[in-house]
């Protein structure tokens, strides 16, 4: 088996009486998309959150690239390689498209503490952060403020800036979420790209997206982990398809 | 591409208009209308400062006039002790004090950096109302102490018995004073410039607009504030010491909360995080002082009702209305 990049253990997390993630362990390899599904509301929005540290987990361990950063905060486990896209478009709304991406080129940088140089005079930010809109169709609309630009540009978007960030691993929550057909199927091409880039772990409702990309899938279940295998061991899967697709077998 | 942007027009006409005003005070000998044009200047170059942290950062501090009136003690404390030629401190080393504004300002502008280092380290661990309550709460405490302290005039302020000097220049000319205002003030100007535009900027207005989207790509807000809270509290303690030597006179008002609200007004009625917004509120603030103080005192139900005005209609305050809206490459 190829490298593992991120490894979840045992992760907990209640909220009062609510288990929202039930000892879930899970595995991502290099190379790999592994794609978490599951009804609404069984905990998969909050497993990214956790792994991503906007959300603290209670219990469990979290590696990644063997280093346990259940201790580091948001900030710290982005700058460790983690690149991850919000279930609702997260973006600095006021700043261009362009802007956007070159938050994430000058953190990759160090250096947001330097205070004189005009930054769209600062070809090392502005080229790298043209590259990666070019890379996901939105070059022409880079001096668009994100604010204004439409619903499926905002997802592209945000996958920019996780590019931008040279990312060990990405962490997608539901970018398919309210794209038409068309622009699913355009972005099911960038994400089976990007994982030559580095492993995505994929939170989608989208059962097409999941079942073109997915070379393993996991189903929570109410914040358990209910079956975990191959796509067609997935589609096969009689408990799957009682708890998940709402048939009775 | 600054020269493109629409605001450019305004921005020159405002600062044309502040020069031109002393100019012609000067040559109709009508000294006072100096006074009230300096007196902009510093209010202006006090807003611009806490522009830094309100306007750009979106940090809603309400206690900016403790280092506006920390800047003013260090003057008038220094300038006291200098003439009165009793050192500061004899230990561990005789400290005296001092009259030259070129002493003056640095150390004003150190205390104040210490000082919002202090503050903002505490009080950026929150946000909204509790970040507001915070460095109000600070302010008060500095501005108590104050009140409290006799050795320094307590309630009853403190005044400088002649105005600092600086090298080569009659200080005590109010013209002269104006220019070294106005020259600050430009300096100040252009370092807001430099400061938006730069990536300590962008990761600074990106914290205002999302601070999730910014930690999401590896940027830890906290750092950020921190140090724009620090340098916006050390331009506000320069316009302190200024403020201490135009009026020869510093007292705890300086220190108080309705000073505190004063500031926030100036850059919310001129337009939060535009680089001349704090300019245009001050020219408006001492403009609507002096006219409609002349025929009431409660001049500032007025002033209520402009800020009203700007903040339900025109967001972007007064430049925002003249300029249009900003826009970030």
């Amino acid at each position: 088996m190829a490298e593992i990049v991120l490894s979840v253990r045992n992760l907990r997390k209640s909220f009062g009486a609510l288990k929202a993630t039930d000892n879930v362990s899970l595995d991502l390899c290099a190379g790999e998309i592994h794609a978490v599904i599951g009804p609404n509301g069984a905990g998969k929005t909050t497993l990214i959150h956790q792994v991503a540290g906007t959300v603290k987990h209670d219990g469990g361990t979290i590696e990644f690239l063997g280093r346990n950063i259940g201790a580091l905060d948001v900030a710290g486990r982005a700058q460790l390689g983690l690149g991850r896209s919000f279930q609702i478009s997260s973006l600095a709304p006021e700043f261009s498209a362009l802007r956007n991406v070159m938050l994430a080129v000058q953190s990759q940088q160090g250096s947001s503490l330097r205070t004189f140089r005009h930054v769209m005079h600062d070809p090392s930010l502005t080229e790298p952060a043209l590259k990666m809109l070019e890379r996901v169709g939105l070059a022409g609309r880079a001096h668009v403020t994100a604010g204004e630009l439409s619903h499926g540009e905002r997802r592209r978007l945000e996958i920019a800036i996780a590019l931008a960030l040279c990312p060990r691993a990405f962490l997608f929550d539901e970018p398919m979420a309210g794209m038409g057909p068309e622009g699913s199927k355009s972005l099911t091409g960038l994400l089976n790209e990007l994982r030559h880039e580095a492993p995505i772990l994929l939170v989608e409702h989208d059962m097409d997206a999941v079942f073109a990309l997915a070379d393993r899938i996991s189903v929570l279940v109410y914040g358990r982990v209910v079956a975990s295998g191959s796509v067609s061991e997935i589609r096969s899967n009689a408990e799957v398809r009682r708890a998940y697709f709402g048939e009775h077998v | 591409m600054n020269w493109l942007r629409s605001e450019t027009p305004i921005n020159f006409l405002l600062v044309g208009l502040l020069l031109l005003v002393p100019l012609a005070a000067w040559a109709l000998e009508e000294p006072f209308y100096l006074t009230l044009a300096t007196r902009v200047a510093i209010l202006a170059l006090a807003a611009v400062g806490l522009n830094v942290a309100l306007g750009l950062g979106g940090l809603v501090s309400f206690g900016h006039a403790a280092f506006f009136g920390i800047g003013g003690y260090t003057a008038a404390i220094l300038a006291n002790h200098a003439s009165s030629l009793q050192p500061l401190t004899t230990w561990p080393v005789e400290i005296g004090g001092s009259d030259a504004m070129l002493v003056i300002w640095p150390v004003a502008m150190v205390l104040c950096g210490l000082v919002a280092l202090v503050i903002g380290v505490i009080s950026l661990r929150t946000s909204g109302v509790y970040f507001i309550m915070i460095t109000l709460a600070f302010a008060q405490m500095i501005y108590y102490f104050a009140i409290s302290w006799p050795a320094y005039g307590g309630e009853d302020g403190l005044s400088l018995a002649l105005r600092n000097s600086f090298p080569g220049i009659a200080t005590a000319l109010p013209f002269n004073f104006f220019v070294i205002c106005y020259v600050l003030l430009i300096a100040a100007l252009y370092l807001f410039a430099r400061i938006r535009d730069s990536r300590f900027g962008a990761a600074l207005q990106a914290a205002r607009q999302n601070e999730m989207r910014l930690a999401a790509v590896g940027i830890s807000p906290f750092p950020i504030r921190l140090m724009a809270f620090v340098l916006s509290g050390m331009v506000t303690g320069l316009a302190g010491s200024l403020f201490a030597d135009l009026n020869r006179f510093v007292s705890p008002s300086m220190l108080s909360w309705q000073m505190s609200g004063e500031l926030i007004v100036l850059v919310i009625l001129g337009g939060a995080g535009r680089l001349f917004g704090p300019v245009a509120g001050a020219m408006l603030f001492v403009l609507l002082e002096y006219i409609l103080g002349g025929f009431t005192d409660r001049w500032q139900l007025f002033l209520g009702l402009i800020l009203l005005g700007v903040v339900l209609f025109a967001r972007g305050g007064l430049v925002g209305l003249l300029a249009g809206k900003v826009r970030h490459g």
